[in-house]
């Protein structure tokens, strides 16, 4: 028997939300979304995780500037602080080597950082996942049952295909979706927002197109001031009501 | 250590079966290592004794073995198995550190000794697994 599947539940007992970042292709902004929402949840006063999935292209550490973060083992792992976030990634004992991993691997990996991330006390686990469909994804769903998930998408046809894709994946398994955001948005439309109302689930908002962001990757101060990161915080209370005005949620 | 968390694994899997399995008394687990993952034995069985629960009535009398597993890949493109002392030297403590605590980035640092590829299956010796659980019910 596989003793890492018992030892997961322990990992996360203190955690009290998972929100995974999807969508159905890469390069929508899964990572950008998912670290830059760490980030204003932090700055809220929330206890926040961010946990990269996508293992064979791990990016939240160029986007936080956390390419120096290393674990330590106390226990487990402990994740270290970045910008208040608690941070795992593989890109911390990978440097800059390429891990091509095979869907089984991946499974591997995904477990047994699961197994021995020590989070302790979080009110929520932000979780980037990689594109698509496969074994990350139906992995997630397996292993993190209570895990809610942000749908990221945008209205080019070709993004919508595959969004729609994993909304009907994600509606058909019953699982909750606390949103949809649309992002990359360079002027106001209604698709997007359209399909969260096809799916039932709620439409976050638009995350604007900002040309500023390549320049702010790396620099949390500057990453803050983005529209993406602006927009963000107007999306905060929604994703969590209980704690605006910086409260922890009640527990 | 993070033998810690994968010990406090171990244990929550055994009383886990046991439950399954209707077992009220666990008399012996066995817990097998890979080589891939450079566990050391001592050092496994010193954190498996520190997380044993002293309370727990179903684990009173257990004992513990652990067996080591040799690690065997077979590489996919070309199909040449081979062992861990096969394969060239890893360059420096974090690589063997990074497979100590992922297992599979070896498909980082280690290459088939024939033609080099990072695609290689992990046939034995990954790392840790519950091997067996014998009790009374």
């Amino acid at each position: 028997m596989d003793p890492r599947l018992a030892g997961i539940e322990r990992r996360l007992a203190e955690v009290r939300r998972v929100i995974a970042v999807t969508g159905g292709k890469g390069g929508i902004g899964k990572s950008s979304v998912a670290s830059i929402l760490a980030l204003v949840l932090a700055e809220r006063g929330l206890r926040v995780g961010l946990l990269d999935l996508d293992v064979t292209a791990p990016t939240d550490h160029i986007i936080l500037g956390a390419d120096d973060s290393v674990p330590t083992e106390e226990f487990g792992l402990q994740p270290p602080q970045v910008h208040g976030i608690r941070f795992m990634s593989v890109s911390q004992f990978l440097g800059h080597e390429p891990a091509p991993l095979r869907g089984t691997d991946v499974t591997n990996v995904i477990l047994e950082l699961l197994a021995v991330t020590c989070w302790g006390t979080l009110d929520v686990l932000v979780i980037d996942m990689p594109p698509g469909l496969g074994d990350a994804s139906l992995d997630v769903v397996r292993l993190l049952r209570r895990a809610e998930y942000l749908v990221v998408a945008g209205r080019s046809r070709v993004v919508v295909e595959t969004v729609r894709r994993m909304l009907h994946f994600l509606s058909d398994l019953r699982v909750p979706i606390c949103g949809v955001v649309e992002n990359m948005a360079r002027e106001p439309g209604a698709v997007v927002e359209a399909l969260a109302r096809q799916y039932a689930v709620p439409y976050l908002g638009a995350l604007p197109f900002d040309p500023h962001l390549e320049d702010a990757h790396g620099r949390a101060a500057h990453i803050g001031r983005t529209a993406i990161a602006v927009a963000l915080r107007g999306m905060r209370d929604q994703l969590f009501p209980h704690s605006a005005g910086g409260q922890h949620p009640a527990p | 250590m993070h033998e810690f968390a994968l010990a406090q694994a171990v244990v929550d899997a055994a009383l886990q079966t046991a439950d399954q399995a209707g077992i009220r008394r666990i008399v012996r687990i066995t817990v097998r290592i890979g080589e891939l993952q450079q566990i050391e034995r001592d050092c496994f069985a010193f954190a498996l004794n520190e997380v044993l629960p002293t309370t727990e009535p179903r684990l009173v009398d257990v004992a513990i073995a652990i067996e080591t597993e040799a690690a065997r890949f077979r590489c996919r493109p070309c199909a040449h198995a081979f062992a861990l002392p096969d394969v060239q030297p890893l360059e420096g403590d974090s690589e063997a550190e990074a497979i100590h605590f992922i297992p599979e980035l070896a498909h980082a640092f280690i290459r088939c000794p024939r033609c080099q590829s990072p695609d290689f299956e992990v046939l034995a010796g990954r790392g840790v697994i519950l091997q067996s659980l014998e009790g009374d019910q």
